[in-house]
């Protein structure tokens, strides 16, 4: 029972270790992109409608090839992510527009989008294409049920779980431990510096941002081809919204959201295994990641120290004619 | 000696707004000299340098490197040519380690392929012939095979260089790669030019003097030919400054050229080779340092004395009316920045304080305003309404002050960003001083008056008192703020570089003000850059140094040079002229040597 | 001094100088007159109008139909029009509420939680004492506990952002989950079966006036607007929180607590959308769901920033937004487009003014442009140049008014009369 709970924590997390990977690798350069949410929902409409149109050109859900549906969802989210990083970047960056602003604007219109999108497919035959896709998703390396708790830990998942944590944890190395990484810390912490040490400040905050909302749009994708099995459900932005939260409570560190994502999926999942709870004692769990993010981004203020702040130029935008 | 060029500026003309920083300003730089910038604040050091390290980029002119004409748009540009500039406020990341501050930036050395293919082709052809001229008789021994050349075969060759783009690749991911020892490598710079460090360290624990040693190990590290360094001196201990003096000796020798800003002449005369002389954003004259001495540029620096017709009345009525005593300050970084100042304030007279810019006269004001915090000292003002009772003002905030009654009015420095909302208009900004009036809801009417008399009379240029004042021209800018500042009827007026880019007529407007105040009785403090001006203008002139008083002189008896000399050296030098730079720096370090701003009065 | 016509090396040196530069420049622009501005951003309002058009057709929709349809949805029936006035009245009331925190550039995005928590308290009133007093008084009563459940939410984040300096944009984002968390757990006592959907609760409805419902919530917000208009132009409060938004250093000057401003600041802010909370529930649905505020805590923001925090421009913009929303469901509708199309139409919108706002701040220059330009009358062009640098002498030089910002021949000889002045002197 507890593995079960623990693997199922581990494979639901997934959606807010791509979110908050992503979420990070942006924040890193100083763009606060709240547009995350509807990054996620544009990328489950980009990763749904390439599977959907392979399979069509197919002719029969049945002669896929788990590989391609695969190769093709992931591509295909990343593509449809990149862009609305694209966007993202070009209002904030070029446009010098408002990052909260044009955050906001990108998550009303994400989760539009994808109602506007997939609502289309709901009712249609494509449904049960993405349900026969989606196995190519959730199956796991093992032949048969997992027997034991090594194998349910660790080895009971599609492919995207494990894709999750390898980025994340190339993400926190390449962060950590490369010059671009280091680069790219300096844009966010202090933007004139960097410009002053002969680093394009534009230049990485557009290559960043694309890249977090490609990474973050997997999440859409997994949402929906993992999760759900290929079900249709327009409530990715608010585990969107998590996946920002995740970013403060990870303390701005790829390596930490992922534990930090497998407690907010335990908790998230929680209500459903602890039988004997109330419907209200439920829901205050489900309360809990967002407390506990707040309570770390107070402690943080009030005992931070230096190397657990946020990115220090988070949220402005770079003009080197005003310094 | 043969003298090469390394950089050559020509015409080069900057303006901000309608304040001309450089005014065709022609300079060369040769390979192999420490040249020293000198001038007076204001006079256009920085910006010209800054042109140069590509952070602002001029109207007109040229640059020559090398001979060449060169474009320097960004930072990045200026890296290419090799120009590294130190700055005086630290480009530095906080929260990083000192050493991934230098390494910051860093780009890849360029792999070129079809070099290393012709290096690969060479290598192996010399060693096949090794191994055909090989003797094995000549290499006895049981591990001689060891040393046997190795034959690279015809298609070992082809399928090496058939990989070299894969090395090229590696050769990036492997840069590119921040491996632990990283900070060894660059401290191992930094042990050979002396510099003792720990470069582990994060920026933020890091003393003021440890990071301008890091910024200087930083563009060391980055290869520059041609050095900046601005004001780089003014952090440093004595044996800082002598192994940095060091190193600039040892990058001169090996031909790089060195240009530093500085005011402090005893500096320019010790390890500059030609010395450039700014004034009022104009190149004034470059003379050799050898043929030249501290006198002549002083005079250089300060200008020819010039008449300025301003009207000084005889103070009368002089009462004190401020008394500052022993004042000790210290900036966020613990640097002490007001150094057991003492002096008066009178009624009836204008009081000049002169000094280089950052001596300590923002924090000074500030402190009196109840805007800085103060260690030591007291603050104590007179109120005339009360028979000169005294009033304690130390460690009050400024409506405290307000509050006690008393009536100190402030321009600060920072026109825009302190004394006045640029984004607000007239009306609005007057109201600063006065909204606090009344119940709940603001009175624009007597505001929008006072606007109006301060147009009328200071004759501010304005399409109406509706406009925003970031739109105005910094005269009438400054019109606002002081019109506004003397309309509360202080009792002591301060004003920070009140004329600081402003032109002649707005200048004598605002001088004429400050007269006017006097006569009235109140107690001017006007702490100015221009020495002609200070020296027109006032009844007693106080310098300071390093946040330390250097003398008090009589404005109608002073001479230029006498202040240009104080402004420069601290108190030693005032009184016992013989002692040197370094024995200066060890006693301002010292806690017991504060007493002597106090003597030099 | 600075004359050209004897120097014509300068003036190549200008061409080579543009050459060298990146061919487009981009500089902070300051006066753009409002008119301009507005012209600006009905450019925007037409070109989004007309994206949203072209997708409605290419969903099978028809490109005049679109329009028609807009129109129809919103002044068909006085209905029709009281309810968008209505969800302007919403809209642009949480928008006022969020100005005076933006204003101070307190970046709270909290607004959805606020007005939850208004909803929240204003429920808990309703279910709790509904039928043990008057009518009358209960929504009094109502309007206190809202006014306190949105000012408690708002005045959490502004405590720790005054005394730790606390991010206050993720604080405020984390409490709208919390305030969504906390109706879900009420819900689930108030409700018995687990539905989690509460009723229309009966009493402390608000009355309604002239036989229409939500009049009432209209004049309310009329009112407000009028009073925030005020508050922000004539008041102390209002000049002190623009002063901190402006200049911490100016407002320290002038001894102005900020802390203090921060805190007050956010309890109006927070009350306001308390009172949203309260027309939401009270006036509105008469009942509460996680989604009451439905994101228009997000979409004030918009409207605030976009207003530049002006009441009036806000008033327009939550009318546009109002407008697109219930016309675009009508078109949905009509061509049997997704239940989405009006957020997706009111997203473009808002894109298309978030970018044309650049061109209201930014000077872009085209350096090609430029050259071809001072190419073919090479005269004109270097004129400009010099009369640039005039201008900077003009204003040093003599308070001849109408001269110094208009370059006129004339006003360069005064500016040579300035600039011989100075050279005397300093020489």
């Amino acid at each position: 029972m507890f593995w079960t709970f623990l693997s199922r924590s581990i494979r639901f997390s997934t959606i807010f270790l791509y979110g908050s990977t992503g979420e990070i690798i942006t924040e890193k350069s100083g763009h606060l992109n709240l547009g995350v949410p509807g990054v996620m929902c544009i990328g489950a409409v980009g990763g749904c409608l390439g599977i959907n149109a392979y399979l069509k050109t197919l002719g029969s859900a049945a002669d896929m090839s788990a590989f391609g549906v695969v190769i093709i969802g992931i591509l295909c989210a990343l593509l449809a992510g990149a862009l609305a990083g694209l966007l993202f970047s070009f209002f904030t960056v070029t446009l010098r527009c408002n990052q909260n602003v044009t955050g906001l604007t990108l998550t009303t219109f994400g989760a539009a989008f994808m109602k506007f999108m997939l609502g289309d497919l709901e009712n249609s035959s494509s449904v049960v294409n993405l349900g026969t896709a989606s196995r190519a998703f959730t199956q796991s390396m093992l032949p048969s049920e997992p027997s034991n708790w090594f194998e349910q830990l660790f080895l009971s998942y599609g492919v995207l779980v494990y894709l999750a944590i390898a980025i994340a944890i190339a993400a926190a190395i390449i962060l950590k431990r490369t010059r671009t990484g280091l680069n790219l810390r300096a844009v966010g912490e202090n933007p004139a510096t960097a410009d002053a040490a002969g680093i394009s400040v534009g230049k990485y905050r557009y290559l960043s941002t694309i890249l977090g909302c490609a990474i973050a749009a997997l999440g859409g994708l997994f949402y929906i081809m993992d999760s759900l099995g290929g079900a249709l459900e327009f409530t990715v932005d608010a585990y969107g919204w998590m996946a920002v939260a995740l970013v403060i409570f990870s303390i701005w560190k790829p390596n930490w959201a992922i534990l930090g994502s497998i407690l907010f999926g335990a908790l998230y999942i929680a209500p459903n295994y602890l039988l004997n709870l109330s419907f209200s004692e439920k829901e205050i769990i489900k309360l809990l990641p967002y407390i506990v993010t707040v309570l770390v981004l107070i402690i943080t203020s009030i005992f931070g120290k230096r190397s657990v702040q946020p990115p220090a130029a988070l949220g402005t935008t770079y003009f080197r004619e005003e310094r | 000696m043969e003298k090469t060029v390394a950089i050559e500026l020509r015409g080069i003309t900057k303006t901000f707004g309608d304040v001309v920083a450089n005014k065709n300003v022609d300079l060369d730089v040769y390979r192999g000299e420490i040249l020293s910038i000198l001038g007076e604040n204001g006079s256009g050091k920085t910006t010209l340098m800054n042109m140069i390290a590509g952070i602002y980029f001029p109207d007109e002119g040229h640059i020559y490197i090398n001979g060449e004409e060169v474009v320097i748009k960004s930072p990045k540009d200026a890296f290419a040519h090799r120009i590294g500039m130190i700055h005086q406020h630290f480009k530095l990341v906080d929260t990083f380690s000192a050493a991934d501050n230098i390494i910051l930036g860093e780009k890849c050395p360029k792999f070129d392929l079809k070099a290393e293919r012709a290096k690969l082709v060479e290598a192996h052809k010399a060693e096949n012939e090794a191994y055909e001229n090989y003797d094995e008789a000549e290499h006895p021994g049981p591990l001689a095979y060891m040393k046997k050349p190795k034959f690279h075969s015809e298609k070992e060759t082809k399928r090496r260089l058939a990989l070299m783009p894969l090395t090229g690749i590696w050769k990036k991911i492997k840069f590119n790669w921040l491996a632990k020892k990283r900070a060894d490598v660059v401290q191992d710079i930094a042990n050979r030019f002396g510099f003792k460090i720990d470069l582990k360290k994060k920026i933020y624990d890091m003393s003021v003097s440890e990071k301008q040693t890091v910024e200087i190990i930083k563009v060391l590290y980055r290869g520059a030919d041609i050095l900046i360094l601005d004001e780089p001196t003014a952090v440093l201990t004595p044996q800082e400054i002598e192994k940095l003096f060091d190193v600039l000796r040892n990058m001169k020798a090996a031909g790089k050229s060195i240009i530093i800003i500085t005011h402090k002449l005893n500096e320019v005369m010790e390890i500059s080779d030609r010395v450039a002389v700014l004034r009022k954003g104009e190149h004034i004259a470059t003379v050799n340092t050898a043929d030249t001495n501290e006198q002549q540029l002083t005079e250089m620096m300060v200008g020819k004395k010039v008449s300025l017709n301003i009207d000084r009345t005889e103070p009368h009525d002089v009462k004190n009316r401020l008394v500052v005593s022993g004042l000790s300050a210290v900036d966020p970084d613990g640097v002490k920045v007001l150094d057991n100042v003492s002096f008066e304030a009178r009624s009836g007279e204008i009081l000049g304080i002169a000094g280089i810019a950052g001596s300590g006269q923002r924090q000074l004001l500030e402190a009196i305003a109840g805007l800085y915090k103060v260690k030591e000292g007291s603050i104590t003002y007179f109120d005339p309404s009360k028979d000169d009772a005294p009033v304690d003002l130390r460690s009050k905030t400024p409506v405290q002050i307000r509050d006690l009654g008393v009536r100190l009015s402030f321009v600060p420095e920072d026109r825009l960003g302190m004394g006045l909302v640029g984004n607000m208009d007239l009306i609005d900004n007057m109201m600063l001083r006065s909204y606090r009036k009344g119940f709940m809801f603001l009175d624009r009417k007597s505001p929008k008056k006072l606007a109006e008399t301060i147009v009328e009379e200071l004759e501010v240029v304005t399409p109406s008192t509706h406009t925003a004042v970031r739109k105005l021209s910094g005269g009438n800018v400054q019109k606002v703020l002081v019109g506004r500042e003397i309309a509360a009827s202080p009792s002591v007026l301060m004003a920070a570089y009140p004329v600081r880019g402003l032109d002649i007529n707005s200048s004598y407007t605002i001088y004429n003000l400050l007269n006017d105040q006097k006569e009235k009785g109140v107690a001017v403090i006007f702490v100015g850059e221009d020495l002609d001006v200070l020296i027109e203008l006032c009844d007693r002139i106080l310098v300071i140094c390093a946040g330390r008083v250097t003398g008090v002189v009589d404005g109608r008896r002073a001479i230029k040079e006498q202040i240009g000399l104080l402004m420069t050296k601290t108190s030693h030098d005032v009184d016992e002229n013989q002692i040197s730079i370094d024995d200066l720096h060890t006693e301002s370090e010292n806690d017991t040597a504060n007493s002597e701003g106090g003597d030099a009065q | 001094m600075r004359s050209v016509t004897g120097k014509p090396s300068k003036f190549d040196a200008f061409v080579d100088k543009l050459k060298k530069e990146s061919p487009i420049h981009i500089s902070k622009r300051v006066d753009m007159p409002a008119w301009k501005q507005w012209l600006i951003r009905l450019a925007a309002i037409v070109v989004a109008l007309f994206i949203c058009a072209i997708i409605t057709v290419s969903e099978g929709g028809d490109f005049g139909g679109f329009f028609v349809q807009l129109g129809n949805a919103n002044f068909m029936q006085l209905r029709n029009f009281i309810v968008l006035l209505q969800e302007t009245a919403i809209l642009l009331l949480i928008a006022l509420a969020i100005t005076p925190a933006f204003k101070m550039k307190f970046w709270n995005i909290g607004a959805e939680g606020q007005v939850l928590m208004g909803g929240l308290m204003c429920a808990t009133c309703m279910f709790y004492l509904g039928g043990k007093m008057s009518n009358s008084a209960l929504i009094v009563v109502m309007l206190i506990a809202s006014i306190a459940g949105g000012a408690i939410w708002a005045v959490i984040p502004a405590l720790f952002k005054a005394k730790w300096n606390t991010n206050e944009t993720l604080f405020t984002l984390m409490l709208n989950y919390i305030a969504m968390g906390l109706i879900s757990f009420v819900l689930t006592i108030w409700v018995r079966s687990g539905s989690g959907v509460l009723g229309v609760l009966r009493y402390g409805q608000f009355p309604r006036i002239g036989n229409q419902p939500y009049v009432l919530n209209i004049i309310i917000v009329a009112i407000i607007t009028v009073l925030i208009w005020i508050y922000l132009r004539f008041s102390k409060h209002g000049y002190e929180l623009s002063v901190v938004g402006e200049s911490i250093n100016t407002a320290k000057y002038i001894g102005i607590s900020v802390p203090k401003v921060i805190i007050r600041t956010m309890l109006l802010s927070g009350a306001l959308c308390g009172i949203a909370g309260w027309l939401l529930v009270g006036g509105t649905s008469y009942s509460i769901t996680t989604n009451t505020a439905g994101g228009r805590g997000f979409t004030a923001i918009l409207i605030s920033w976009l207003g530049h925090f002006e009441p009036i421009s806000m008033v327009v913009f939550s009318l546009i937004a109002a407008f697109l929303s219930k016309g675009a469901s009508q078109v949905a509708l009509t061509y049997h487009l997704s239940g989405s199309f009006p957020e997706i139409i009111t997203s473009i919108f808002f894109f298309a003014i978030i970018a044309c706002e650049f061109f209201n701040n930014y000077k872009v220059k085209f350096n090609f442009a430029h050259f071809k330009k001072s190419k073919e009358q090479g005269g004109e062009a270097t004129t400009a140049v010099i009369s640039d640098s005039e201008r900077e002498d003009g204003e040093k030089g003599i308070e001849d008014t109408a001269e110094e910002h208009i370059e006129q021949p004339t006003s360069e000889g005064a500016a040579l009369e300035g600039k011989d002045l100075e050279g005397e002197v300093t020489e």
